[in-house]
């Protein structure tokens, strides 16, 4: 029989002989039915915190939707495209704020996506070893910058450097084009929707960079060197082997990127200019969703007006809601294909 | 290749005073993963405080029979047993069978050493504890009891407030050893537990195994056949899911019975 | 032939120069950003800052009573979203294989992840807000809370997902319940990294804004009382920068540098944390 070391006490079990330990084994054992029970609430609190993550959203929807109902009995479907918008004749339309919200978005992506693509390119394909870390850390760095702080960048220096030089620049050259040129005039006043879009522009490209960077990361080493193989240049390999190879990931990634440009709030309302009024150039200041609720929201008075703000929200969510709900689908088809092609 | 080897052992005869009792009774047991099956109608006994080995090419199901010795698939759907594994007059594929409690008297050990992120001491109080109540000083004898039967007390007294993943692999899988024999238990099953060590430490848990089979059952499934002819005093020869042979080890290395258990042996294939 | 080979070449070099381009405009913005940062906001500096409350417009004052409610609020909207993100974390790993929960949940954990925050404030505003009818900390506190949950799930999940089996099997082996086998070795051995996913959502709702316009608004004056609204960096930046008054822009650009160095510093601790516990 095994020993004890002296003093320890030795379980009940051990002290039987041999045979009746094998009858115990048969009882039922109080214990088992405690374990059962422990093993039993955990996995149901677990579960509880994981519906309680789909209680939130569902909460989100249901809670704007209620909010939106006096304005969206008010003002119906006519509410998205009518360009008023009046707190004393209550008389409120959408399309400014969601003109506002889809022009700087384009405009970040426009000048964010091919930045991004340059980053992510330079990240895997030319900088040295050593050097991959510290950018990336760097980049990284540009996503960990609160809204707030892009916000008073811009407004502070950005915003008058746009208006001594650089808007001035575009409204003379730009501006006397035909057709495009339309986009470009109006006094340099800095703040307006297209430094917005610049702004927005910074903040998102650390995202679209990431998410590209990653997905050529997994490009299997095999497939370029073929192309490398046959004698093509880096920047043929890039275009013919890698792009095509992680088109679905780099399109999810600008749709994350996109995604996150739709909802940015803070920086936007320092340099959008905060104006109810739709113009053709996009030098003149706007208004996007996100900022016409950080603005007006807490000094609404009135239910329609507090409502109509909240159907804003409502739209904003949903716009969002698709673009991200789209790039995850995306993303997740490359994770699948990644599995096939292993 | 030299058979002889085998039968220069120290302890070369495997009879011991009497015959030895039977610790678990395998008996028709077939084993799928989904569709596929990957162990077909075994049959054997595994011998009371003897060493039996389980020696095979890769993907013979010698790990999946030493798993469902535990019942260690369970925690996989998809995975199922059909037959009968008596332990202690129960069998264990039971559906009504408290896992616990059997793992509890049927200890593990495996391929890759897995120290709990806590530190030695507690890494084996840590299993005593899911079954009795020891005080400080009773818990700290029982700490230094396990590592002495594991060969690891000198080397670990001084280190037992260390994390158990500071030490090395071959100390490591000591560790795991000295916990899974602190329980307690009647039985232990070792899968493949020197196939990531050093030739060093390999050695030093060989003796362990030796000297732990004077107080439990040991079953080891090992790659290794010079180490199955070392160690145990019965081997299985196992092939495609199938047991082509099993008997006393002398007798299976020196006079295999069947041609495949030769084959193998010899090198030949696998 | 010819011709063709050294128009490849010029193409390709210019793309490469391109991209060194693009790379070299993002660190430009990021350092010019953080210089115009730490210029200006050092230039605001003082010890004022932590001593004085907000000042009315045209007068000095500080930042204290914006930092102390940044502070609580952070804290508990942190103490109030890492268990559930840990919890349904836990699920997503360790129970999740089977059924449709699961998929369900980490998919609409990422939307959450990423969607607009001053959403969130509106929601708190809808539910909690407008029905006791002021502003207060709590309700900022819970808008921060609902920005951490996702954050801390999706690193909760993604690190259990790298314990090996061998570990739980391991414990199991001993006999161990499963709940304990989560708790005291699965989750345990991948403390660090929880902690490390804990610290970045501390540091994102640092620098939010949005979700605090609705709920926990303002407040010039000092206070704990943690049912009325409560001032915080975040607003007060807001405030103070969209002004005409001086001394309130110079506020803000010291605001504005205590809340980088907090989340820089965050960062830095995360980044640390990680890679000391990295695997051996």
């Amino acid at each position: 029989m095994m020993q004890t070391a002296a003093g320890a006490l030795p379980s009940i079990i051990d002290a039987l002989p041999h045979t009746v330990q094998a009858s115990v084994a048969k009882m039922p054992d109080p214990k088992q039915k405690s374990v059962q029970l422990q093993d039993f609430i955990f996995r149901a609190v677990t579960r509880f915190f994981a519906f309680l993550v789909l209680a939130i959203l569902l909460g989100i929807i249901v809670s704007l939707v209620h909010g939106s109902l006096p304005a969206i009995q008010k003002f119906g479907f006519g509410f998205l495209i009518d360009s008023e918008w009046n707190p004393v004749t209550e008389r409120f339309g959408a399309l400014v704020p969601i003109v506002g919200t889809l022009v700087t978005s384009f405009i970040a992506l426009l000048i964010g996506v091919p930045v991004s693509f340059g980053i992510a390119l330079f990240l895997t394909e030319l900088s040295p070893p050593w050097l991959k870390r510290p950018l990336g850390t760097a980049i990284e760095l540009l996503a960990a910058i609160p809204s707030i702080i892009y916000g008073m960048w811009g407004l502070f220096v950005l915003a008058p450097l746009f208006a001594d030089h650089v808007q001035p620049w575009l409204i003379n050259s730009l501006g006397a084009a035909p057709v495009i040129g339309a986009l470009f005039k109006g006094p340099p006043q800095g703040i307006g929707v297209f430094t917005a879009g610049f702004v927005l522009a910074i903040m998102v490209i650390p995202f679209i960079a990431s998410v590209m960077r990653d997905v050529f990361d997994i490009v299997p080493p095999v497939l370029k060197e073929s192309a490398y193989g046959i004698g093509c240049t880096t920047w043929e390999v890039v275009r013919n082997v890698v792009l095509p190879y992680t088109k679905v990931g780099v399109i999810g990634g600008v749709m994350l990127g996109l995604g996150r440009a739709l909802g940015e709030t803070m920086a936007v309302t320092f340099l959008i200019g905060n104006a109810h009024q739709l113009n053709a150039s996009i030098l003149a200041p706007g208004n996007s969703i996100a900022s016409a609720l950080a603005n007006e929201f807490t000094e609404a008075v009135g239910d329609v007006y507090s409502s109509a703000l909240i159907e804003l929200g409502l739209i904003l969510f949903v716009i969002t809601f698709i673009v991200l709900a789209l790039a995850k689908l995306l993303l997740l088809q490359l994770a699948k294909g990644e599995g096939r092609r292993t | 290749m030299n058979l002889e080897i085998f039968a220069s052992r120290p302890e070369a005869a495997v009879s011991r005073d009497a015959p030895a009792a039977t610790k678990i009774a395998v008996r028709h047991l077939d084993f799928f993963y989904g569709k596929f099956q990957g162990l077909k109608d075994i049959n054997l006994e595994i011998a009371e405080r003897r060493v039996t080995a389980f020696i095979g090419p890769s993907g013979c199901g010698k790990s999946t029979l030493l798993r469902t010795l535990n019942r260690m698939y369970s925690l996989y759907p998809g995975q199922r047993a059909v037959g009968e594994i008596m332990f202690n007059g129960r069998n264990v594929l039971d559906p009504g069978i408290d896992l616990n409690m059997l793992r509890a008297k049927i200890g593990m050990v495996f391929q890759k050493p897995t120290p709990f992120p806590m530190s030695i001491h507690d890494n084996i109080a840590f299993g005593v504890r899911l079954y009795e109540r020891l005080g400080p000083r009773a818990m700290d004898e029982r700490v230094e009891w396990a590592l002495t039967k594991a060969a690891m007390w000198d080397e670990a007294k001084d280190k037992l407030k260390q994390s158990g993943m500071a030490l090395s692999g071959g100390q490591q899988q000591r560790l795991c050893i000295a916990r899974a024999v602190a329980v307690k238990p009647e039985v232990l099953l070792l899968d493949e537990p020197t196939s990531a060590l050093d030739p060093i430490s390999t050695a030093k848990i060989e003796e362990l195994i030796s000297e732990l089979k004077s107080d439990y059952t040991i079953a080891i499934v090992t790659h290794n056949m010079q180490q199955a002819a070392r160690v145990s005093d019965y081997t299985a020869y196992m092939y495609l899911g199938e047991l082509i042979e099993f008997g006393a080890t002398d007798e299976l290395f020196l006079k295999p019975r069947r041609k495949e258990t030769e084959d193998y042996i010899t090198g030949r294939f696998g | 032939m010819r011709a063709l080979y050294s128009r490849r070449l010029f193409v390709n070099r210019f793309n490469l120069v391109m991209s060194l381009l693009t790379m070299a405009f993002g660190l430009a913005f990021l350092f010019w950003i953080l210089f115009t940062l730490f210029a200006a906001g050092l230039h605001a500096f003082s010890i004022d800052l932590f001593t004085q409350m907000t000042p009315p417009p045209g007068s000095k004052g500080g930042l204290l009573n914006a930092i102390v409610g940044s502070l609580l609020m952070a804290v508990m909207g942190t103490a109030i979203g890492t268990p559930i993100g840990i919890l349904a974390g836990i699920y997503l790993a360790e129970f999740g294989s089977r059924g449709w929960l699961a998929p369900c949940t980490r998919f609409i954990n990422d939307i959450l992840l990423s969607a607009p925050s001053i959403v969130i404030g509106l929601f708190i505003y809808e539910i909690y807000v407008s029905r006791v009818n002021h502003f207060s900390a709590w309700a900022g506190s819970l808008a921060l809370a609902l920005i951490v949950i996702p954050v801390v799930v999706r690193t909760t999940e993604n690190m259990l997902r790298l314990v090996p089996d061998s570990l739980r099997e391991a414990a199991i082996a001993l006999g161990t319940p499963q709940w304990k086998v989560i708790v005291m070795v699965t989750l345990r051995s991948v403390r660090a990294g929880v902690i490390t996913g804990v610290l970045l959502a501390v540091a994102r709702i640092s620098g939010e804004t949005a979700p605090l316009l609705f709920t926990s608004l303002n407040n010039q004056f000092w206070t704990t009382d943690l049912n009325a609204p409560m001032a915080n960096l975040p607003v007060v930046i807001f405030q103070f920068a969209m002004s005409p008054y001086n001394d309130w822009q110079e506020l803000a650009w010291a605001g504005s540098l205590l809340i980088t160095l907090a989340v820089l510093a965050l960062n830095i601790m995360a980044r640390v944390l990680f890679r000391q516990s990295a695997p051996k």
